[in-house]
């Protein structure tokens, strides 16, 4: 037993450290660490400079140009990166269809979108809710239908709540393809040129204001039979199997620490009664709990991904990681809220009339703050909510 | 111990209550909302007619006089509607300000026009760089040839996008807390106003050797600042309240028509408690609301500063609670700017945040612990 870091995992910490600081823009930090919303070059960028240093494959196997890091360093990696103010990698590719593609798809699929996906040149989204399914996820009804010479699919149907859609290349969907059986029998995983004529992407403005997600409408969408992953009728498995790879990086521990450290800016910054407000040990109070509650997950996160490595099969005890995790991030969120004040309620946005010269309102670690507070209740709907999530727990856990 | 309305209140009740299903749906609201403005004149001529301007001011000042309950009844069902016309900011709150903060010669005329709806006052408080400190520090006042000029910076000045003349809390020398009367268009007053997160709109307000009229006795103005900010503080409750009882029926009668797994969500156990602990927040609240307006009247200044604190507080949770939970229980919908959901969670975020937050008030009830 030894909670610290190795000499080796402190060198390689370095390392991240000093790459992160020579190769990530600073524009693209200021923004992260702000809070700010950010474009599709900002994910990119970063993402490329990842790629030529060899590290953008986090969990994939050496075979398929992947780290090949096991949990601790992908766990440095995760928290040394965020903290710098380094943008997230988009999951969609990297976490989640590649996965499925090596598992599941074909010499073909593999050769053309393994490299893609490492490289960014194609940018995923993914194709899962329906407006009647969310939590009800394989009650899915977006149809997919053989061309009589069997060469195609036709799909019609409507996705949403797609996560930057509007910027992806490709989604990979859950399309259904019988309606025999239980309803989790007849859905197919195909992967669709987001190009492909018949497919519009409407904008879903978030409460924030921002554009998130979006529906993504497909009209007789013709899709090459080619791209169908692995056998029809059993894209459930896959699914499912890709949930399960979900698990790293959801309980978002690297970015708690950052939102942490930003917490305690403002809460200097912030002047109540006269004093700063970290000296309030009413409000000091709530930030100690909280990064006691991180700590306390930051610990599970580690022993669940060393069980993993030990080959136990991954667990139910994701839910719990992601429970907590949403939950802490909503806090810390929150609290940063809370110790702007009355500063916390203009809207406004960078590029606004007068903004700049606005010194209260300019101030970095206010202006995003509620904003900020409000876009993370998606943190417990979106990924499985934890209404869901608990579900789970009782009936794979408890056995209730 | 009574709790019914009398007549006229019940009047009032059921005129409002026809204003906003009438004229305040949540398409028509949409529409002011893309106004420039932000807002509507129309809308608020509308509510001085029926009288609502009128409440907050003294019959002997031009108005109707109406006690904490009218404001009560009046500020629920603007919460109900999320009315986005500034009611708090530009009438209520400067209304409570002249009535306790200047002499009758100083406010004669002017809350004359407010009862009327004519004109649009604000109050601009909070100092650049503070949260809710109620003793401003930040402004000053100096007696130059002849007059009083004002240099400071307001911030998150409620209505201070739209309001004529500005009542300013500034300090001369080392006295206490001043009552200054600006006009807004004058000399050395500079403002940046924007929408605030819930769509209702403020102002920064920054004052460089703006002439002002003293209001009141100079350095006297602390009771009438905390007396109005109070008022404001007991409206704020009982708008959440309407607003929280509307959010609440929304999500109820989202439960029961949601399908997923074959079934109505709200047949899942989990989500028919956590309805029944918003339904408990909002009564908790509703009286607290009711405690709160009472108080309003009250001669004592720490009773009344103590019973409106604890109003703050347990409304300022049940905010939180009941908008988080809304959301949460409509799943992706919730967090979408088209659903009325996410509209009623910003409000009550933003009310649980404004003259003082939970902990504020919650600090403010349990340092009267101390004294007593
Ligand atoms: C910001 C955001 C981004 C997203 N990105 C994507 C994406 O990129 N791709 C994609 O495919 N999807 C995405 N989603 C969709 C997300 O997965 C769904 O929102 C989620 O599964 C919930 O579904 P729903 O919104 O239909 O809510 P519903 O399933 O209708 O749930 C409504 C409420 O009922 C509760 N509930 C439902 N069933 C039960 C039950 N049996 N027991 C207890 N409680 C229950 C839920 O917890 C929730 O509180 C995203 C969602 C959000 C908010």
């Amino acid at each position: 037993m030894d909670l610290r870091y190795s000499p080796e995992q402190q060198a390689f910490s370095t390392d991240v450290r000093s790459f992160t600081r020579a190769h990530l823009d600073p524009k693209v930090a200021k923004k992260v660490l702000e809070g700010a919303r950010l474009e599709r070059e900002d994910y990119l960028g970063w993402h490329r400079s990842l790629h030529k240093k060899g590290w953008v494959g986090v969990g994939w196997p050496t075979s398929y140009g992947g780290t090949g890091w096991d949990a601790t360093h992908q766990h440095i990696f995760d928290e040394v990166t965020a903290d710098e103010g380094a943008p997230i990698l988009i999951p969609f590719g990297l976490r989640m269809v590649a996965p499925v593609i090596m598992n599941f798809g074909n010499q073909a699929q593999k050769d053309f979108h393994l490299p893609k996906i490492l490289s960014g040149e194609h940018w995923w989204c993914q194709g899962y809710s329906e407006p009647g399914s969310g939590s009800d996820l394989s009650s899915l009804k977006m149809k997919a239908e053989r061309s009589s010479d069997g060469t195609h699919y036709i799909v019609n149907g409507q996705k949403t709540w797609t996560t930057l859609g509007q910027h992806a290349d490709w989604i990979f969907c859950l399309v259904r393809t019988s309606n025999e059986g239980r309803q989790q029998e007849g859905i197919s995983f195909l992967l669709i040129d987001m190009k492909t004529p018949g497919i519009t992407v409407r904008p879903i403005i978030m409460l924030d204001q921002e554009h998130e997600v979006n529906e993504v409408w497909f009209d007789n969408v013709k899709v090459p039979a080619t791209n169908l992953v692995g056998e029809e009728n059993k894209g459930w498995t896959y699914a499912k199997f890709l949930l399960s790879h979900e698990r790293n990086g959801i309980a978002g521990v690297g970015r708690c620490k950052r939102i942490v450290k930003r917490l305690h800016h403002v809460a200097q910054q912030a002047y109540s009664n006269g004093r700063p407000l970290i000296e309030d040990a009413r409000f000091r109070d709530k930030i100690a709990q909280a990064e006691i509650d991180l700590r306390a997950l930051e610990i599970t996160l580690l022993r669940v991904l060393d069980a993993e490595r030990e080959k136990h099969a991954p667990g139910p005890e994701a839910s719990l990681l992601k429970i907590k995790g949403s939950e802490i991030q909503q806090t810390l969120t929150e609290l940063t809220m809370m110790a702007a004040g009355p500063a916390a309620l203009p809207y406004v946005r960078e590029g606004d009339n007068g903004a700049p010269d606005v010194p209260w309102l300019s101030d970095e670690a206010y202006r995003y703050a509620s904003g900020h507070y409000f876009n993370f209740r998606k943190t417990t709907i979106y990924g499985g909510s934890n209404e869901i999530q608990r579900n789970i727990v009782t009936q794979l856990v408890l056995g209730l | 111990m009574n709790f019914s309305l009398t007549d006229e209140q019940s009047a009032l009740k059921e005129t409002l209550i026809k204003f906003i299903d009438r004229d305040y749906g949540f398409e028509q609201r949409w529409a002011v909302l893309r106004t420039d403005e932000g807002w509507s004149r129309t809308r608020w001529n509308q509510l001085a007619e029926i009288g609502v301007m009128a409440l907050p001011v003294a019959e002997a000042d031009g108005g109707l006089g109406g006690a904490g309950v009218d404001t009560m009844i009046v500020m629920e069902q603007l919460g109900r509607g999320l009315v986005l016309e500034p009611y708090v900011g530009c009438c209520l709150l400067p209304a409570a300000l002249l009535t306790r903060g200047a002499t009758d010669m100083e406010r004669a005329g002017l809350l004359e026009r407010i009862a009327s709806g004519e004109t649009l006052a604000a109050f601009a408080h909070t100092d650049a760089g503070r949260r809710y400190e109620r003793h401003s520090t930040g402004t000053a006042a100096s007696f130059v040839n002849g007059g009083f000029v004002l240099n400071g910076k307001k911030v998150v000045v409620l209505g201070g996008d739209c309001a004529e003349q500005l009542l300013v809390s500034a300090n001369v020398g080392g006295d206490g807390a001043s009552l200054f009367l600006v006009a807004a268009n004058a000399t050395g007053v500079k403002r940046l106003a924007y929408p605030m997160q819930d769509a209702q709109r403020g102002a920064d307000i920054e004052f460089s050797n703006a002439r002002a009229t003293l209001l009141g006795p100079q350095g006297g103005a602390q009771p009438a600042i905390d007396y109005a900010l109070d008022v404001a503080c007991a409206a704020l409750c009982a708008e959440a309240v309407g607003a929280m009882i509307e959010l609440h029926k929304i999500t109820v009668e989202y439960l029961k028509t949601r399908k997923q797994f074959g079934r109505p969500i709200g047949m899942n156990q989990a989500l028919q408690h956590r309805a029944v602990d918003m339904l408990m927040h909002v009564e908790m609240s509703r009286s607290m609301a009711l405690d709160a307006a009472m108080a309003v009247s009250e001669n004592n200044a720490a009773a009344r500063a103590k019973t409106i604190s604890a109003a703050k507080v347990l409304v300022g949770q049940a905010c939180r609670f009941v908008g988080q939970n809304a959301v949460q229980l409509h799943g992706g919908i919730g967090v979408t700017h088209e659903l009325n959901v996410s509209h009623y969670f910003k409000r009550l975020t933003m009310i649980a945040a404004t003259f003082g937050d939970t902990d504020w008030h919650l600090a403010r009830y349990s340092d009267s612990l101390l004294v007593a």
